[in-house]
């Protein structure tokens, strides 16, 4: 950012009389963009102004731009915009001076003179004239709190006088422009207005500029820098790096001392021109916050609420593209929290918080990601409303409804067509866009997450990625062409010898899975996504699983070989290849080849693994939801003895595990495993669940000791682990269903139909309360 | 008496095609490809051409022709499309021509299938028949 002192430098030295029309168009163009810039601050100093009304330095801050921006108006020739910041000029000379105090009134009516100031700006940009806003009544108000300010004089020029027709002065000077285009000017929504990014340019100088946004930082060394060249500077360090990945690979082919020596630097300063033209596109996260707190005010104020915004880590730096994607969603959070998240001061009070509620922004780097978090503790999302809204819009079911998780629940939110239209306020209702703000946050590669507690507030997570532009990636090799993997997705990476891979990878219905440390994890064999074919010589049964992160939702690639990781840059596909969601685009490899870069999103999709299946959410406790909210649940088939078929949510296993017989121990008379430095006991289910007039029959025998290895569900219950003993696993399958509860027997919830199967359904907590009664004092997190 | 118009030439399974030179930004010679698995098979593959990347389409396929036999490699004739930059695969180049406009005509009815719909018209020449094509259509077919 610039200081105004600069500005007036720049803009009263060329005082010449015969000024040529580019001159003054640039000049406009200057001026309307460091005025944006001051804005912004602007509105930022009015609100913490209101709060400690004696800061001096503020009060001069805000002065000084006031005074910038009508001292250039009046050079410029533009009159009504000249009049509206004199009244301001005035009353804030006397608030400076001490003569006034500020008050609530005089910030209103400030904040609507910064309005006034911005509607005529953005006119200008887009009609170069001031356009037809009638700003009389804000004059007045403002000449009104001045002068009721102090009895004494009033005799300060009255600027209300100062009505010059100001479309024909601006008219003449710009009559290359078309004249007034913009009859109707928008109100006062603060954030679709000028933004210094509409007019192209960014100071680059922003980036590393300390994140205290009231003092005005100096930037006598920055330099304004159109964004269209950083672009194409960014375009060049790609090629540049591609060159350089090209060299590298040769000089390792050629053994000669003196090019492996200038490769070397060639890398080195490659990579440093790299990071510094990223550093030029990097922009604290702050620019887009620094407007949250006016816009909070505004809408507190209108909804009848008092809410402090905190912010941390306004430092966090993004890619500029990045930032604009997220400026839009984090608005619309923003709002959405003000609105419906903190409730009114009454409420609060009522419910024992503190009168004022608390909108935390939260911004950190991780993991070469970057964190938002949007923190509130207002009321929470109601479930059973959101649970009632789904059912009424008809995206789930009543029966759904009754056996969704928390988290499915909340995430019903973010479905298209999920909306509180119904009630929507003036400002937003929740739910309404959130679907657009999970889709354009999901564009740049992100995430949204969102937690709520009833009644005690909301917490909205969003994990973007650093840049787009150059990504690290793994390359592999599949049917003998070479595919890029962006890293963000990549969890890890699995080598099977041949001998493993028989043993390890089974399959459940067809689809084959590879228990990882327990954890299912389904297999997509990315030839058979391809339809491509392993070369000959290359299977010798060695099986390579590139482990990934889709959607919060795992899946094993099988891959031919696994090459190296590189950073590559990523080149859109043409539209050509528009419907190919396998892809993500392309790159140019070290050795001047083409390879497609793997959309992993697609790929799951593709293979129904975030679709169709849930699989690998076995790893954790909780049963996550996937993008489409399906209602159906995901259930673990498997077998107690001959006759006995069940299921249990896959919700509620923690693990599948094969023991040899040989470890099983005995403690207490209870059948137990050592397992994960735990002792884990054993329930043998065709004991637990015998039925005594079962149990006579022959076929029954419980326990009857037939392989070497015995099938075992690990259940977790705070901790602690039990596992439950199965004569075999079937499958997992995925099914709304409908429980008839009529054959109540101990340990069985009831009875579904399963792939037209009657299935029993295990109560888990009854048999382990049956069984170990020392267990039952803690209740699971997810009780089905 | 000549028209001005001027047509890069080449050869697709002994069809002799024009593209009008403006629209021909350069001609080389076979490029590795790496295939585009699931795309439609008229997309043989993606060139690095001198840091972009592009798609080369092969005419053969488009136009319904067989394919080309074993061995012999393609040519890329890269033209500027509405779709961006694309090299079209074809059999051999031939000169560039410089063509009369009374010998143009429509191309007959009698031409069939996705080939009448990517010829814009012919030029008889001396002793064979230029087909001109039309590069944004020939581009869709995919």
């Amino acid at each position: 950012m610039l200081l105004w002192e600069d500005q007036t430098v720049v803009l009263t030295s060329p005082r010449r009389e015969e000024r040529n029309m580019t001159e003054l168009d640039d000049l406009v163009k200057e001026f309307l963009i460091e005025s944006c810039e001051n804005l912004d601050r602007l509105d930022q100093d009015f609100v913490a102004l209101e709060k400690d009304s004696s800061d001096p330095e503020r009060l001069g801050s805000i002065f000084r731009t006031i005074h910038t921006i009508k001292g250039t108006c009046g050079f410029l020739g533009l009159s009504k915009l000249e009049s509206v910041t004199h009244v301001g000029e005035s009353l804030l000379s006397r608030l400076r001076d001490g003569e006034m105090t500020t008050s609530s009134d005089i910030t209103n009516g400030l904040l609507a003179m910064v309005d006034a100031v911005r509607e005529i700006l953005s006119s200008i940009e887009s009609t170069a004239t001031e356009g037809n806003g009638d700003y009389t009544k804000i004059i007045e108000n403002l000449t009104r709190l001045k002068d009721a300010g102090s009895d004494a004089q009033v005799a300060h020029a009255a600027p209300v006088a100062k009505s010059v027709e100001p479309t024909a002065t601006s008219g003449e000077i710009h009559d290359t422009f078309e004249p007034d285009t913009q009859t109707e000017s928008v109100a006062q929504d603060t954030e679709t207005h000028t933004d210094p990014a509409k007019t192209g340019v960014i100071a680059a100088a922003e980036s590393s500029k300390s994140s205290d946004a009231s003092a005005p930082s100096s930037a006598l060394g920055g330099i304004r820098v159109d964004v269209g060249l950083l672009d194409r500077l960014m375009n060049l360090v790609g090629e540049l790096v591609l060159a350089r990945n090209q060299i590298l690979q040769f000089s390792t082919t050629l053994e000669n001392a003196t090019l492996s020596g200038s490769t070397q630097r060639l890398n080195l300063i490659t990579t440093e021109l790299q990071e510094g033209v990223m550093k030029t596109r990097m922009q604290p996260i702050g620019n887009v916050w620094s407007k949250f707190p006016r816009i909070v005010r505004d809408l507190s104020q209108m909804c009848g609420k008092k809410i402090r915004v905190e912010m941390e880590g306004r430092e966090t730096e993004l890619d500029k593209t990045i930032i604009e994607a997220i400026k839009d969603p984090l608005t619309h959070i923003i709002r959405n929290s003000v609105d419906h998240g903190i409730e009114t001061p009454e409420k609060r009070l009522a419910s024992g918080k503190t009168e004022e509620g608390r909108l935390f922004l939260r911004a950190f780097h991780e993991g070469g990601q970057v964190n938002i978090e949007i923190i509130d503790d207002g009321g929470g999302v109601h479930l059973d409303r959101v649970k009632a809204k789904g059912i009424e819009r008809g995206l789930i079911t009543a029966e759904q409804a009754a056996r969704m998780t928390e988290r499915e629940i909340l995430n019903l939110i973010f479905l298209p067509g999920f909306s509180t239209a119904a009630k929507i306020t003036n400002v937003s209702g929740r739910g309404v866009g959130m679907d657009v703000v999970k889709t354009n946050i999901e564009k740049i590669g992100g995430t949204v997450d969102l937690q709520s507690k009833f009644g005690e507030g909301t917490t909205l997570r969003i994990r973007i990625p650093l840049t787009l532009a150059i990504i690290p990636a793994l390359v592999i090799t599949s049917g003998g062409d070479r595919f890029a993997i962006p890293q963000v997705s990549l969890l890890e990476l699995v080598r099977l010898e041949p001998e493993q891979a028989r043993k390890g990878i089974e399959s459940i219905r067809g689809t084959p899975v590879y228990r990882l440390r327990g954890n299912l994890l389904p297999l997509v064999n990315l030839n058979k996504q391809l339809r491509t074919e392993t070369p000959d010589g290359l299977n010798d049964g060695t099986v390579n699983i590139v482990v990934l992160q889709a959607d919060e939702r795992q899946f094993g690639l099988v891959v031919d070989e696994i090459n190296d990781t590189e950073e590559i840059v990523v080149k859109p596909l043409g539209k050509l290849f528009k419907g190919l969601t396998t892809f993500a685009g392309a790159t140019i490899m070290g050795d001047g080849r083409v390879a497609l870069i793997l959309d992993v999103m697609g790929l799951a999709l593709n293979s129904n693994v975030v679709s169709d299946s849930k699989d690998s959410a076995v790893h954790e406790s909780e049963s996550k939801i996937k993008d489409t909210g399906s209602p159906k649940q995901a259930m673990l088939l498997f077998r107690v003895s001959d006759t006995r078929r069940m299921a249990v949510p896959l919700s509620q296993v923690a693990r599948l595990e094969e023991f040899p017989r040989s470890v099983i121990e005995y403690s207490g008379g209870q059948q137990a495993v050592q397992y994960r430095s735990q002792i884990m006991p054993l329930i043998s289910l065709s004991e637990a669940l015998a039925d005594p007039r079962l149990q006579l029959a022959a076929n029954s025998q419980p326990e009857k000791p037939t392989g070497d290895t015995i099938q075992v569900i690990v259940y977790t219950s705070n901790e602690s682990s039990i596992g439950l003993v199965v004569d075999r696993i079937v499958g997992v399958v995925e099914e709304a269903l409908v429980v008839q509860r009529n054959i109540v027997r101990p340990g069985v919830l009831g009875s579904v139909v399963i792939e037209k199967k009657v299935t029993e359904l295990l109560d888990v907590e009854s048999v382990i309360r049956t069984v170990l009664p020392g267990n039952t004092a803690h209740t699971p997190a997810l009780a089905a | 008496m000549p028209d001005d118009r001027q047509f890069c030439t080449f050869l697709v399974d002994g069809l002799y095609f024009g593209i009008e030179v403006f629209q021909v930004q350069e001609v080389i010679r076979f490029q590795e490809m790496t295939r585009v698995p699931l795309a439609s098979p008229v997309i043989k593959g993606l060139i690095n051409l001198r840091g972009q990347i592009v798609t080369a389409i092969d005419l053969r396929r488009g136009l319904e022709l067989a394919d080309r036999p074993e061995g012999s490699l393609p040519m890329n004739v890269v033209v500027r499309t509405g779709d961006g930059v694309v090299s079209l695969l074809v059999d051999e180049i031939g000169e560039v021509v410089s063509t009369d406009l009374a010998t143009f005509e429509l191309p007959p009815e009698t031409v069939r299938g996705t080939a009448r719909t990517l010829i814009d018209g012919v030029y008889k020449l001396k002793g064979r028949l230029l087909l001109v094509l039309n590069t944004d259509k020939a581009v869709n077919v995919c």
